[in-house]
């Protein structure tokens, strides 16, 4: 064994590297105020392994990446943990750059002969800003995409270069595949080997020059092996477990709903530490983006530079100190600051809330599915009826209807109703309300419409007012046989334990003492229709055709008061309709639910 | 090593012809790389963005009269690199009655591109990342907003008597001047 090690040594020369590189002379010996560099570099290799390994699953493209990063965090085995390492590990590796930065302004360890190494240094801190910017964006989720998106704009008001700079980071003139090939490239590839290059340098020169010492006039000197080894392991192994219990304490990062350039992210933020620039932007006014992006961090940038000059003066350390301590109390502020407006912004908090249930949202769907439709993320989410129906109501319906009196959304629209509420159509409870005389005028009905005055206000606001008892129970039964017609999952039970009643009913509909056959069609009862008609009333076909075509003879014909023909005038697609109809008749996919299993028809529902 | 470069071995002419050569043959041969990776890497300046088209967007029934905007996105095909898709969804703008026209603003704010909310707290929009504040008409109604110019408006026309169409376009931000990406 030493024979071969021997041998080893004498082709390499392994055993000297392996001396130099330990045995490292410490003036005044080991001390833990000298751990930040080593707990950088640990941190710098940590982001190396688990990025590598996250690289191992990732797929850079604009229908593959969220997708990969929903494998990786939720299938792959440990794979939150990875992720979340990588994630806030990025995070610890920006405060210690900065406590390192500190550390060496504070000590005066920029002075000759440090100037270049503390350039490197500087280098780092851009180059590792460089790859947080660029890996933000990666997981192609609606908080990374908007974000970045500000980024990218920030990058394209760059005076003369700004657009053909813009365009060739995102690789084009939209966000796409080829703006995450080239974030991934300068992720994963560019960026990493400056700073392996810097980072040699770095360390080469610190070699060079030595640790800069203080006080240390008594203290005898030390070996780097073991002494402050030993202590850079522990202060890097502390790093290592503060950032472990925040993933821990998290559950890992966040992944959000997949990006969509056409829904609104209210709560698009920079990371944490990109706040104080985030905020900084909100004071400069129109005209002045370039004053505050560019001009303001560049003249800052360029004053760090210089500290190493600075510093030959007699008063420049201190003034190198003065400026330092201002910049980060500012840094904080603004941060501060930005978190504060935040967290008193309603809608931001909204924005959050949202964010957080859609990426539940998309756990269920994904799950439902066993996996990840080849179409991708987005359009499992764009199927959703859950998610749509509601924005394509507000949109679309909610000029006129409501549901539960707002419009979808949780909003209240500016126009006064002229429809029914539907929410809850085609339930029995529904109905009950339309056929109560006390109601069917009333806003949440008919009130707003011209039916207001029609024929069927008529049968329910006299002769259903003075029904006599007998009457009332044969209602009660028509109202459970009506509803049934609707088969919406959320009464199956109802429906089929109360199959006795239900059939009486059908045949009360067309009694004397009720009639609704006299007018409209049910079951091929009556021919001669002048409402509509009532076989599959609030079903699934029932409503589409409705949304179709209200003006059809099978619906309210000539009588059609004001809705519009979504459907034949071309307004709304057939997909975007059966979002919506779905919707309303709360058939979506719930948790624990298996979507392969369903067809979407009419008998089938959420259960 | 020392003794070497203190005595050269070679004529200094020669030296120097040698020198120039190998940092000549040494260029050319990095070049081909370097160039061959550039010119591709510089590809994304001359593409295009798709024909901006009118697209057909609603119907003016869906419009409410009193002039609120609503939301709708905008569908067309799209080229992204190797993919088309057909038919996708590819921006969104806002719609609002005004008199019997129609107007059509871009959500995309002017200032840094994020995507400008309809306001809650009065008829307008904000944007929900620097607050800059808009009118209904899009235009800028609080002095503090860091947007440069107003929201950017996009040509509507109605046709066939309700049918509106939008030409969707897409505009550089943080430029007081409203240029379209192309």
């Amino acid at each position: 064994m030493r024979a071969l090690l021997d041998w080893f040594d004498d082709r390499t020369g392994a055993r000297t590297l392996l001396r130099a590189v330990l045995f490292e002379r410490i003036p005044g010996g080991a001390r833990w105020r000298y751990v930040w560099g080593s707990t950088l570099t640990f941190a710098i290799v940590v982001q190396f392994v688990t990025g590598l390994v996250l690289w191992a699953s990732y797929s850079a493209n604009a229908q593959g990446a969220w997708e990969s990063v929903y494998f990786i965090q939720h299938q792959m085995l440990g794979g939150w943990v990875l992720r979340g390492i990588h994630h806030y590990m990025a995070q610890a590796t920006i405060i210690l750059l900065v406590v390192h930065l500190m550390q060496v302004v504070i000590d005066g360890a920029y002075r000759a002969p440090r100037e270049v190494n503390f350039w490197f240094g500087l280098g780092l801190l851009l180059v590792v800003l460089g790859l947080s910017l660029t890996g933000y964006l990666l997981p192609w989720d609606q908080k990374g995409y908007w974000a970045t998106k500000v980024a990218t704009n920030i990058a394209a008001m760059t005076p003369v270069v700004g657009e053909s700079l813009q365009r060739l980071l995102i690789g084009g003139v939209d966000y796409g595949h080829l703006t995450l090939t080239r974030f991934f490239a300068l992720h994963a590839g560019v960026l990493p080997g400056l700073l392996v290059l810097m980072i040699v340098g770095h360390v080469y020169l610190f070699r060079r020059h030595g640790v800069t010492t203080a006080n240390t006039k008594d203290a005898p000197d030390g070996m780097f092996w073991p002494e402050q080894v030993l202590r850079d392991g522990v202060a890097s192994l502390a790093v290592m477990l503060a950032v472990l219990a925040v993933v821990w304490a998290t559950g890992g990062a966040d992944l959000g709903a997949p990006a969509d350039p056409t829904e609104p992210y209210a709560a698009a933020r920079p990371e944490w530490y990109f706040l104080f620039l985030f905020q900084w932007l909100k004071y400069f006014p129109a005209g002045l983006e370039v004053v505050g992006a560019h001009l303001v961090p560049g003249l800052v940038f360029t004053v760090l530079a210089a500290m190493p000059i600075i510093a030959r003066w007699r008063w420049g350390h201190r003034f190198n100190l003065a400026t330092l301590a201002a910049l980060l109390v500012t840094m904080a502020g603004l941060t501060r600051l930005a978190m504060i407006q935040d967290g008193a912004d309603p809608e931001y908090a909204a924005a959050t809330a949202e964010s957080h249930a859609q990426a539940e949202r998309m756990d269920i769907l994904v799950t439902a599915q066993h996996g990840i439709p080849a179409a991708g993320g987005l359009a499992l989410l764009r199927a959703d009826p859950l998610t749509q129906g509601p924005r394509i109501f507000s949109t679309h319906c909610s000029g006129c209807h409501r549901v539960d009196g707002l419009d979808g959304l949780g909003g209240t629209p500016t126009d006064t109703q002229s429809a029914p509420d539907l929410a809850g159509f085609g339930s029995r409870a529904w109905l009950e309300g339309m056929l109560d005389p006390e109601q069917f005028g009333s806003p949440a009905y008919f009130g707003g419409t011209s039916h207001r005055r029609g024929a069927m206000s008529r049968v329910v606001e006299r002769r259903i007012a003075n029904y006599e008892d007998s009457q009332v129970a044969q209602l009660q039964r028509v109202i459970k046989a009506l509803s049934a017609e609707a088969q919406l999952p959320s009464q199956a039970l109802l429906d089929a334990s109360d199959s006795r009643e239900i059939e009486q009913g059908r045949l009360d509909m067309s009694s004397e003492s009720i009639g609704c056959t006299d007018c409209h069609v049910f079951h091929g009862v009556n021919q001669e229709q002048r409402g509509p008609e009532l076989t599959g009333w609030g079903s699934r076909t029932w409503m589409l055709g409705m949304l179709h075509d209200p003006g059809h003879a099978d619906y309210y014909g000539e009588d059609n008061d004001d809705m519009p023909a979504f459907g034949m005038d071309e307004i709304l697609t057939e997909a975007e309709m059966a979002l919506v109809v779905d919707w309303l008749r709360g058939v979506w996919v719930r948790e624990g639910d298996d979507a392969t299993a369903q067809s979407r028809g009419d008998d089938v529902g959420g259960t | 090593m020392d003794e070497e470069t203190q005595n050269p071995p070679v004529q200094p002419r020669r030296t120097f012809l040698a020198g120039m050569s190998a940092v000549f043959v040494g260029t050319v041969a990095a070049l081909v790389p370097v160039l061959s990776g550039a010119t591709s890497l510089l590809d994304p300046l001359r593409r295009k963005r798709n024909e901006a088209g009118m697209s057909r967007v609603t119907t003016l029934a869906v419009l409410p009269n009193d002039g609120t905007p609503k939301k709708f996105t905008i569908t067309a095909d799209l080229t992204d690199a190797w993919t088309i898709h057909r038919d996708a969804p590819i921006g969104a703008v806002y719609l609002r009655k005004v008199g019997e026209d129609v107007h059509a603003l871009n959500v995309v704010c002017p200032h840094a591109g994020c995507f400008v909310g309809i306001a809650k707290d009065r008829p307008g929009f904000t944007c929900p990342c620097h607050k800059s504040s808009f009118d209904l008409a899009g235009v800028i109604d609080d002095p503090a907003s860091p947007s440069p110019r107003d929201m950017d408006s996009l040509q509507v026309e109605v046709r066939n008597g309700d049918e509106i169409w939008v030409r969707f376009q897409s505009f550089q931000a943080g430029h007081t001047v409203k240029t379209p990406v192309q």
